[in-house]
């Protein structure tokens, strides 16, 4: 039975990720192809019999509703179309190898960050108002206020030039060139988990429960970690879910200046050179990991919180 | 009746530092509770009722100080005690039931690991063993199939049900002391009954001591064996059930009582006590009640009444007890309770003697 009711609710939100995807593709579809200019980086220089001979190969002296039927259909199939910038190479294939480096970039500097922010967060409430909470406090507004490339040089001259004992970029000394890349990118999880940790968590261990659970003869420590955090997790997720995505789909400043082969520098080019196959692509990657993730989110309250469970899933 | 002291609280005062000043919540407060009897705490709300039982949890907020007193505890000063050793007296020796059942459980935790997780805290047993004692536990306080409702969250639960579940927490290492903070307030009156109930049926079986804190006078007439009346942070008049509810010496005490409907109430209005509890930050000299008071005499405004002795187990602070007094007559509601009550204590005894 309560299986039964999984399978359906899972079945339900599945279609309509399905939709949301389809109309954000459709969209980004119509209004990319309202962009003014040609993806032809030389297209003063071209003659208009060059410019309708290459917008015949590409198939873009269709009209637009062929083309995009043909593109979902495309789609469907797996095939992305090709990029218009590098040289005709399959946009799949380029993506998938820029998409490895921002994906375990992303997903380590959230890990890290957020349980490193949620540790500070509890021990600052824990210690509301005093120097431990200043200082928690401060280091939330220091590291959401300060730039991340600021933090990466900082940490690249640190770490890199200063103490010489991790590799300054390029991605080529396995995890090891991850750690300073992963660590800029955390900062801003780290001190957004503390912030909201910390808020949710005031609130909570002044609530009746943890008073119980105080008579009851609890440690301070034990009834935070136990009856405290599982409370002040619930609306921590649902920030940490899209901010997993940005940060997975790659920070183009950060991914710069360590020199790492991922996918944000190549979104920002592509929109600049009106690449259409890889703007598309990337649209659809980002929807798709952002619809998933927030499907992931709504799964993991429902495991945190019964009483979602049981709204959620009747 | 009893007379091992259990708990014995001595002068005993707390205050809070706020933005407004200090606030002299409770004010050099003494009694003693007895091995396996009830006693009510009984006052307005801010009379001091709860600060005094969160003194003897060491549950007090931050910003509060206990600023004199002992609480002995088997002979112990419990204010004296580390953190770690009063630990194991919360929920282990001297157990507390708060006034929400609706906030009182962890939403997030299935309410048999909540009880259990009482017991491991206090017994060394295993978790199996704690699971086992957790669904005796349920099926004590009433909850049926407790074996499948072990798993259940507390908002599949109502707030009677979950009474009886913050009980069964309460319960779980037997402690010798039960502290119910307004456990009633908070449910509808059926739910009160019941749960009231409970609360003596356990402690017939167990014959735990109770500290019962309220402000409904109907609900202390059926648990308690003794009543304690407090008025702003002072106990005004303490004594056995019977001598507090039908031969009440101390004003506060007229006025609470005049003003609680009974059956026998026939007059349209119901009588409420004039004017409001004083605010505790410099208190006035004098008795606090004095302001509100219409039999206040002008000893009342200079210096604070001590406990008289009316008998032996009954005492009342208030000035008219002093010999020197003008003689009062109580409201006509009061002296209608005292000829009733003594009829029959006169009945009592004539029945007893022959």
């Amino acid at each position: 039975m309560k299986a039964k009711r999984w399978v359906k609710y899972i079945c339900t939100r599945l279609f309509y990720m399905a939709l949301t995807l389809f109309i954000i593709t459709s969209a980004t579809f119509f209004l990319m192809n309202a962009l003014p200019g040609t993806p032809y980086n030389n297209q003063d220089r071209l003659t208009q019999a060059q410019l309708d001979m290459l917008n015949k190969k590409y198939g873009f002296d269709r009209p637009l509703f062929e083309r995009y039927i043909n593109y979902l259909g495309n789609v469907l199939h797996g095939d992305f179309g090709v990029s218009l910038q590098f040289s005709d190479q399959p946009v799949a294939t380029l993506l998938s190898q820029r998409m490895g480096p921002s994906l375990q970039l992303g997903l380590q500097a959230v890990l890290f960050g957020s349980l490193v922010g949620v540790f500070l967060g509890v021990i600052a409430a824990m210690h509301q108002n005093r120097a431990l909470d200043v200082f928690c406090s401060l280091f939330a507004i220091t590291g959401r206020s300060v730039p991340n490339f600021v933090v990466a040089v900082l940490l690249q001259y640190i770490f890199a030039v200063t103490l010489k004992v991790l590799p300054i970029g390029l991605w080529d000394d396995g995890f090891r060139s991850t750690i300073l890349p992963t660590l800029a990118l955390s900062i801003s999880p780290m001190a957004e988990s503390c912030r909201f940790i910390r808020t949710e968590m005031v609130e909570v261990l002044s609530s009746d429960y943890i008073e119980l659970a105080r008579a009851k003869g609890m440690s301070e420590i034990r009834i935070a970690f136990t009856h405290g955090l599982r409370n002040g997790l619930i609306p921590l997720i649902t920030v940490l879910g899209p901010m997993t995505v940005s940060l997975m789909t790659g920070s183009l400043v950060v991914e710069n200046i360590f020199a790492v082969p991922g996918i944000g520098e190549q979104f920002t080019k592509s929109i600049l050179s009106n690449d259409y196959y890889t703007i598309m692509a990337v649209t659809i990657l980002f929807s798709a990991l952002l619809v998933v993730v927030i499907f992931l989110t709504d799964i993991l309250y429902q495991i945190i919180d019964p009483r979602v469970r049981i709204e959620g899933v009747q | 009746m009893p007379d091992t002291a259990i708990l014995q609280v001595s002068h005993l005062s707390v205050s809070f530092d706020t933005y407004a000043g200090k606030v002299e919540a409770v004010r050099d407060i003494s009694f003693a509770l007895h091995r396996g009897e009830t006693l009510a705490l009984v006052g307005e709300s801010g009379c001091g009722k709860s600060v005094t039982c969160r003194s003897i949890m060491r549950l007090l907020a931050r910003n509060a100080n206990v600023d004199a007193g002992e609480i002995l505890f088997s002979g112990e000063d419990l204010l004296k005690k580390s953190n770690r050793a009063m630990r194991d007296i919360r929920g282990g020796k001297i157990a507390m039931i708060f006034q929400d059942p609706m906030t009182s459980l962890d939403p997030t935790m299935k309410i048999g690991k909540q009880i259990a997780e009482a017991v491991r805290l206090h017994r060394d047993v295993s978790r199996r063993e704690a699971n086992a004692r957790a669904e005796e536990l349920l099926s004590l306080v009433g909850i049926d199939e407790p074996t499948r409702r072990y798993h259940q969250y507390p908002h599949e639960f109502s707030g009677g049900q979950r009474q009886r579940i913050v009980i069964a927490i309460a319960l779980a290492a037997d402690p010798e002391i039960l502290i119910a903070d307004e456990p009633t307030t908070a449910l509808d009156v059926t739910m009160q009954a019941q749960i009231i109930d409970l609360i003596r049926d356990i402690q017939k079986k167990t014959g735990t001591s109770v500290i019962f804190i309220t402000h409904d006078l109907g609900v202390v007439a059926n648990v308690a064996d003794r009543v304690a009346v407090m008025y702003a942070g002072r106990i005004v008049e303490i004594g056995l059930s019977d001598e507090v509810f039908y031969d009440p010496r101390h004003p506060y005490t007229w006025g609470l009582l005049a003003s609680m409907p009974t059956l026998a109430t026939d007059s349209e209005t119901l009588y409420a006590i004039p004017g409001t509890p004083p605010t505790l930050i410099h208190p006035a000299p004098g008795d606090a009640f004095a302001p509100r008071n219409p039999y206040a005499l002008e000893a009342d405004r200079i210096k604070e009444p001590p406990l008289f002795q009316v008998s032996d187990t009954h005492y009342a602070a208030t000035w008219l007890l002093d010999p020197r007094a003008p003689k009062v007559y109580p409201p006509e509601s009061i002296r209608q309770r005292q000829a009733a009550y003594q009829k029959r204590q006169e009945e009592k005894e004539a029945r007893e003697h022959g």
